[in-house]
């Protein structure tokens, strides 16, 4: 890992190094607290910095914790790809909860407008029951969306995993209150306080890889909802969708089917800070079809224990 | 509220381009309807950081509502309320973060209650900040809430306080009006003790003194509020050399044994066979290899041969970073220990004197058995007295036997433990600590101590005593 710039002479440390040093905080305290951490790890840019950031926390020795990925059956295969390289590159281990179990067994039956991204939270759950962990990290940034705005950096959760936002527990100075009663378990979001910019400046100071598609690249599309969706055997075009071949890239990366892209000629990580720079529309906003059921969706979801 | 704002323009190069500049975070604070959001919305949309699509969802939700309507009118509220029960009451209930950056700098903004019942989040959002910005409604001057949050403030030793003056306008930008109100304003920071305060005139609404300076306010001569933001010092205390003001201070998270299970290189993995590092986020002060440090428990001495930083060895750390620190002797050092400055640790001790932000329904009563929660040490407590309350109308303290939520009182507690107590006023980060529920696990309140009790004697059984293991 590159040395992080830093300014000894005046005492002053830069912002991505506060946002590095709280994150690499945060994370050492539920290791320390907890007994069994996980961190879902989905393969995106957001994990992937968590990843990198649990690294340097507890550099020389290893990750001292498992991965969890709740696949949908709908991602995109070069992330899934990606995924496999970087967790055995760390030599940490990885579960995955599927989805296409539970619709195989009846648990749970695919939704009329086909998006299994809902679906994601029975799975999570018994994976975390099974696990027995009693923290989950997570990639969440307070900037994402107004919900996530209001949640605290550990979120506790009860036993069906429900985020009561009413009744978030103060977060002072930066003591991280753990404590919860058998059957909680706390959320913990080391990068609250990252924007899509930082994370994207960090990725560029570190030099973290990515999945590909998070470049500019060419891939066949169709416009539906004012965005690009990818032509795959899982998001199919209408007969009414015409298909073309455009240069495009993830700014988000989800399920194919409810994640889009965005036309894009930002093929390095510097193009990337570039484009986000002077973006006039949020990444969930310009990529995400499964925000914009309504005004509070993702509050709803988390409250049905989605992360 | 509404107000018309122009939809194009909403972003700029300039923030991108500009070198990476620092962090500034800062919390906004006052009664209910004096027009936070409002002026959050103002400061936001001025700085270009409202969106495309965020604009077009609030404007969409503001039309529906009845703002505006065809004059484009929007609810700036609707921007940070964004929970379902806010929305239908028309109140903000939780602490909403916002990210927005100048070319200067980039912020943190914490969008805190004003409901009485929400005291608590206002807490919250200011153990964090740089800077607090009170709202008052220039119509109504200083209220209870307004007395209750600046005593917050001063408590807490908030280091940059502004008061906004807000809704000039609905006063017609008359200076006599605000003077009363300033006079007002000044006269209560005095009596909290509140040493610097900077007063601005402005009307969220109509942008006057927000971002850019007002004609309309040609009395006033000082920085807009944004310009203000722009320039005040960040929370780590720094002297005129650049060097921390505060005494090094480290607790200890976690050590660092990886026993040959190592990342690096196979031909440097026999080197750190027998890697121990202590690892934490620097709380106060700076470190170099070389120095002397003392640690508690126990009073060891010992001296520092490395600093690492994931890989990468420092000559010096300072707040707020999160290091490895590796010493030259084999020391009994575990989590919730500190490693310090070689004799600044004041002596350990099992009594304290604190105030408390009581932040839960239940009442503290004395005789109540507590956790308390110092930087990472966790001891069981006993709070044996409640010694008296703020009365937020004379700003004295009366006496109490009790406290209830939002209240904020003078207790007296007693730890199963010796711990190197600090005086906030001395340390802000080793003088805090949090109250904790030993059953629920809640979060009970938030304490500050005002005075270590009485040093434990040696042969005492210093170090003794049960520690909860969380």
């Amino acid at each position: 890992m590159r040395a992080p710039p830093m300014t000894t002479a005046t005492h002053r440390l830069s912002e991505l190094d506060v946002l590095e040093s709280e994150a690499i905080h945060i994370i050492r305290e539920v290791v320390a607290e907890f007994e069994r951490p996980v961190l879902l790890f989905s393969g995106g840019k957001d994990s992937v910095v968590v990843l990198h950031l649990a690294a340097k926390a507890f550099w020389p020795g290893k990750i001292p914790f498992s991965l969890l990925h709740v696949d949908t059956g709908h991602n995109f295969p070069e992330v899934l790809e990606f995924r496999d390289k970087t967790v055995a590159a760390h030599g940490v281990r990885l579960v995955v909860a599927k989805v296409q179990d539970y619709i195989d067994d009846g648990r749970l039956a695919e939704r009329a407008d086909g998006t299994r991204n809902p679906l994601q939270t029975l799975p999570l759950l018994d994976a975390i029951a099974a696990g027995r962990h009693d923290a989950v990290f997570g990639g969440a940034r307070r900037d994402e969306d107004k919900a996530r705005a209001k949640e605290r950096i550990l979120s506790l959760r009860d036993e069906f995993g429900q985020w009561d936002p009413r009744n978030q527990r103060p977060e002072l100075w930066n003591l991280y209150n753990g404590r919860h009663t058998v059957g909680q378990h706390v959320r913990a979001f080391p990068i609250s306080n990252w924007t899509e910019l930082n994370v994207w400046r960090y990725i560029e100071r570190e030099n973290i890889e990515l999945p590909p598609l998070y470049y500019a690249h060419e891939r066949e599309v169709y416009r539906r909802d004012n965005m690009w969706r990818a032509v795959s055997p899982v998001s199919p075009a209408r007969a009414n969708e015409i298909i073309e071949l455009r240069t495009v890239r993830y700014r988000t990366v989800g399920d194919m089917s409810c994640t889009g892209a965005v036309d894009s000629a930002a093929a390095s990580v510097a193009d990337v800070v570039r484009e986000v720079g002077v973006s006039t529309i949020t990444e969930r906003g310009a990529t995400r079809a499964d925000d914009r059921i309504s005004e509070a969706a993702m509050e709803d979801r988390k409250k049905e224990g989605y992360f | 509220m509404t107000l018309t704002i122009d939809t194009q323009n909403l972003a700029t190069e300039a923030v991108v381009s500009a070198p990476e500049g620092t962090l500034f975070r800062f919390a906004t604070a006052g009664s209910v309807d004096d027009g936070k959001s409002t002026l959050v919305g103002r400061l936001l949309h001025d700085s270009k950081a409202i969106l495309a699509d965020q604009l077009e969802a609030v404007t969409r939700t503001s039309t529906e509502r009845g703002f505006g309507g065809e004059s484009g009118g929007i609810d700036f509220a609707l921007l940070t309320d964004g929970l379902r029960a806010e929305r239908e009451q028309g109140i903000t209930i939780d602490v909403a973060y916002r990210y927005f950056a100048t070319p200067v700098r980039s912020f943190i903004l914490a969008d805190c209650p004003g409901h009485v019942q929400y005291t608590r989040n206002m807490v919250t959002g200011a153990t964090t900040a740089d800077a607090v910005i009170m709202l008052i409604d220039a119509r109504k001057g200083v209220l209870e809430q307004t007395r209750r949050h600046l005593s917050v403030v001063a408590l807490l030793r908030v280091p940059h306080v502004i008061v906004a003056v807000n809704k000039i306008d609905l006063l017609d930008y008359d200076e006599a009006a605000y003077r009363a109100v300033e006079a007002s304003v000044r006269l209560v920071t005095a009596e909290l003790g509140i040493a610097d305060v900077l007063v601005i005139p402005v009307s969220a609404l109509a942008g006057d003194n927000v971002v850019d300076r007002s004609e309309r306010t040609p009395w006033y001569d000082g920085p807009s509020l944004l310009e203000l933001l722009e320039t005040l010092t960040v929370i780590d205390d720094l002297d005129d050399s650049g060097r921390a003001t505060e005494a090094f201070r480290l607790p200890v998270q976690l050590v660092l044994r990886p026993q040959g299970a190592v990342v690096v290189a196979p031909e440097l993995a026999d080197s750190f066979r027998d890697y121990r590092a202590y690892a934490g986020q620097v709380a106060s002060g700076s470190i170099k290899v070389g120095d002397t440090v003392t640690v508690e428990p126990g009073g060891g001495t010992s001296t520092v041969t490395g600093i690492d930083f994931a890989g990468v060895a420092l000559d010096e750390a300072f707040a707020p970073q999160s290091i490895a620190l590796r010493l030259a002797d084999d020391l009994d050092i575990a989590r919730g220990a500190v490693i310090a400055a070689a004799d600044t640790l004041p002596p350990v001790t099992r009594t304290l004197e604190a105030d408390l932000f009581w932040l839960d329904p239940r009442p503290l009563a004395p005789g109540a058995r507590v956790l308390v929660k110092f930087g990472t040490t966790v001891v069981q407590a006993l709070v044996s007295a409640v010694t008296g309350r703020l009365d937020l109308t004379t700003l004295g303290v009366e006496p109490a036997t009790a406290l209830a939520v939002n209240d904020i009182g003078q207790a007296s507690i007693r730890l199963s433990r010796d711990l190197p107590v600090e005086r906030y006023t001395q340390n802000r980060r080793s003088g805090a600590f949090l109250v904790i529920h030993p059953q629920d696990g809640a979060t009970l309140a938030a304490g500050i101590v005002t005075a270590p009790g009485e040093p434990t004697r040696a042969g005492d059984g210093s170090g003794a005593g049960s520690e909860v293991s969380p």
